[in-house]
């Protein structure tokens, strides 16, 4: 197994200046995936962009939870979507 | 250098109010914020301008000295120190390019040259525009390839702000696929990871092959007599002339694949694609009086 990097929800927290509950809710809501170890939680540092684009949609823009919930399954969809796009184009005739 | 209209780019006027400011940018930031509009070029260009937009309009002072100066403000005192700042140089650039391709940086983050001129270059405050960050930035850069440089694995050597880092463009890169070279983005703060950079390489298309995935394609014209009678003709691949046989009574638009010459699988070493080539038959033309008449003895008429 390959080790990952945990940073600590607190410092998340504190940097941040979000709530700790926000960040759990996000765990709860299948967003995130929170590590538990002795008591603390932890976030993979992977996950930081992530969270770190939830955190911006949810300060800078004022989307609630479930709102972000909807966008991040609309981006991955977008994400395929542009990938798709990539490789259709890729098989078109140059210009065309 | 122009005028920029801060009002219009929010879409008011000059009696808006701090609430009407704060609420139309608030609104736009949702349609053009860059965390919603991924790999949107002209989207992150707009929301630049409505932060910029923003910064002006939401600071008393700021507003005031826009709407003082206004559409003049080239005559005011501001100009003369831009003029001066200008030629103090510019920013070294993050980016320079390696050898071979051309590397074209990632978007800018600066604001119009227009903005540096009226506030100068420490006129922007810290907050907005999504820079808020724990973990470091991520660098988005371009390498342009041409067909050549994907036939073949190569090493580049890429500066990125200062630093050296000597990546392997892979063969059979496809066209606008990015890699991720972890850790080499913008430092992270108070102790957070630092970014990633990401590359995403631009495969100019050939004039001459056609590509799909591995396999390339080519039209070449024949000559009536070798389509009919059936010869040779010398191809051109990536790597190098190839002769090939034409069998006689070659029909136009006829396809042949000359195994493995096409493009290197992607990570796939010593898998190749293949190399189809089209003919395309040409008739003769400016036919002399001779010719003519042996064409129509073919064709019966005499």
């Amino acid at each position: 197994m390959t080790q990952t990097h945990l940073i600590a929800t607190e410092d998340i927290c504190r940097y941040h200046d979000v709530e700790y509950t926000f960040i759990t809710s996000l765990g709860d809501a299948g967003l995130l995936e929170l590590k538990v170890v002795n008591q603390s939680t932890y976030i993979p540092e992977d996950d930081l962009q992530k969270l770190e684009r939830m955190i911006r949609m949810h300060h800078e823009l004022e989307i609630n939870l479930a709102g972000i919930e909807a966008i991040t399954h609309l981006l991955d969809r977008i994400q395929h979507l542009q990938e798709e796009i990539r490789v259709l184009k890729n098989r078109l005739p140059a210009n065309f | 250098m122009a005028f920029i209209d801060y009002y219009q780019v929010l879409g008011l006027d000059k009696k808006a109010s701090d609430k009407d400011i704060k609420n139309a940018y608030r609104k736009l930031a949702r349609k053009y914020h860059p965390d919603l509009n991924p790999n949107d070029a002209e989207a992150n260009k707009k929301f630049q301008q409505l932060n910029e937009a923003n910064e002006v309009l939401s600071d008393p002072e700021k507003r005031k000295k826009y709407d003082q100066y206004g559409e003049n403000w080239q005559h005011g005192e501001e100009y003369e120190k831009y003029a001066r700042q200008q030629q103090q140089g510019r920013q070294q650039q993050a980016y320079s390019g390696g050898q071979g391709g051309g590397f074209e940086g990632f978007g800018s983050d600066d604001f119009s040259d227009f903005f540096q001129s009226m506030f100068g270059q420490g006129g922007r405050s810290a907050r907005g525009g999504g820079q808020s960050k724990y973990r470091g930035q991520d660098y988005n850069a371009e390498l342009h390839l041409n067909l050549k440089d994907v036939a073949e694995s190569h090493k580049q050597t890429l500066t990125v702000n200062g630093k050296n880092i000597r990546i392997t463009i892979p063969a059979g890169v496809e066209n606008g696929q990015t890699i991720k070279i972890a850790g080499h983005g913008g430092p992270g703060v108070n102790g957070g990871p630092a970014g990633d950079l990401y590359i995403t390489f631009v495969v100019a298309p050939d004039p001459k092959f056609r590509r799909d995935g591995s396999d390339l394609y080519v039209t070449e014209n024949l000559d009536l007599y070798t389509a009919v009678l059936g010869g040779e003709v010398t191809i051109d691949t990536l790597n190098g002339k190839v002769k090939i046989k034409v069998k006689p009574e070659t029909q136009n638009g006829t396809k042949i694949k000359l195994k493995g010459k096409g493009l290197p699988v992607y990570k796939k070493e010593n898998q190749f694609g293949d190399l189809y080539i089209t003919y395309n038959i040409q008739i003769p033309v400016n036919l002399s009086e001779g010719q003519k008449k042996l064409f129509e003895e073919l064709a019966g008429k005499q």
